[in-house]
């Protein structure tokens, strides 16, 4: 039975599109089929962290239009033959989106997927709300900081009242993804703990990325992490997050880097 | 801050003000559904209670503040109207 999944977080620039690539090559990476669908209409990017930029030729909107078909759309990638990508277009129309066409768009995404997941835009509006209507997951990506908390805050009463499971009077389970984290400035009481974030979120933790150069190296790069940097810090929490999402169940903790002494020499030397 | 000053103030770190600075504030938002209602109950309110005073006294629109603040378990909401020639108005029932 097919799953599909929202990364959303109502603020820009918490990780939404490198955790949506993250998470959905570590689930490719444990045998799923797996499509990443860009609903960042106007500003995709999706396609760019994924390495897959030169190769789009539809989106979303394009399908949804009838000007292509869903398989001419979608990219495969070449790492993982098992990973799949929608992309976003390019178009300033806002209302190139349709419900109807979403709906269709993820009717038939569902048959030929495990999971679908969709990578929110930012803000409460009709792109991230049509992100979420179909969704039965949500990864909520929040940084340690009181602006991300309050607008994950206001993407979790959307996700109880205006989805498509709300409607129905059932709940899209939702999942708190820490990103940015950095255990020794919350030790110091300079950034909100894990803890805090919990308590006034009130929603179950699925892992915490922390803070790691590894991030920007991958994107650089056009990878997922977890693929141009599997053993990496952030690589493992978002590893043991898609376990999760996929039933399994993983004691929670801050991956830290393994470093050995040579890593570090080298490393010095290096920089 | 003095030697003495640190060591006297509120131990506190910024992340624990972070952490009860958006207690209050979500409690707020979760309680007005989405968020976007009390602006305009706020609106509403400062609306309504102009146009009673403008029955009695004319108002500079400008001279107006309307101030909230929101506590934990109550908020406050000030409104400053700048009335003027008060003189005429207490006058105005003899004449």
């Amino acid at each position: 039975m097919a799953k599909v999944l929202v990364v959303t977080s109502g603020k820009g620039g918490v990780g939404k599109t490198t955790s949506t690539a993250a998470l959905g090559a570590a689930l490719a990476k444990s045998g799923k089929k797996v499509v990443l669908v860009d609903f960042d209409v106007g500003l995709r990017n999706l396609d760019l962290v994924m390495g897959a930029e030169r190769r789009v030729v539809f989106d979303l909107v394009n399908v949804i239009q009838g000007d292509a078909k869903l398989p001419q759309a979608l990219i495969k990638d070449k790492r993982l033959d098992n990973l799949s990508l929608l992309p976003a277009s390019q178009t300033r129309d806002k209302d190139a989106l349709t419900s109807e066409g979403v709906a269709q768009v993820i009717k038939e995404l569902r048959e030929k997927f495990d999971w679908v997941v969709c990578d929110s835009p930012a803000g409460i509006e009709r792109g991230a709300q049509l992100a979420m209507y179909h969704a039965d997951h949500a990864v909520i990506v929040t940084n340690p900081e009181v602006s991300s908390v309050r607008d994950s805050d206001r993407i979790i009463g959307l996700l109880d009242s205006t989805t498509e499971k709300a409607k129905a009077g059932q709940k899209v389970e939702k999942h708190l993804l820490l990103t940015r984290y950095d255990p020794s400035r919350a030790a110091r009481g300079e950034m909100m703990s894990v803890d805090d974030v919990l308590e006034i979120l009130s929603v179950p933790l699925i892992g915490i990325v922390p803070e790691s150069q590894e991030v920007l190296k991958a994107s650089n790069v056009g990878a997922p992490v977890t693929i141009a940097e599997p053993e990496s810090a952030p690589s493992r929490a978002y590893f043991d997050a898609a376990r999760r999402l996929s039933g399994e169940k993983v004691e929670i903790a801050v991956p830290t880097e393994k470093k050995g002494f040579f890593d570090w020499l080298f490393k010095r030397g290096a920089a | 801050m003095s030697f003495f000053g640190s060591l006297f103030s509120r131990n506190r770190n910024s992340a624990s003000v972070a952490r009860d600075r958006l207690q209050i504030l979500l409690a707020h938002e979760r309680s007005n559904a989405s968020g976007e209602d009390q602006s305009e109950l706020l609106v509403q309110l400062q609306k309504e209670i102009m146009e009673v005073i403008r029955r009695h006294v004319s108002v500079d629109q400008d001279k107006v503040q309307v101030k909230l603040d929101r506590g934990e378990s109550c908020s406050m909401l000030e409104i400053d109207i700048e009335v003027p020639g008060l003189e005429k108005l207490t006058n105005k029932p003899e004449s």
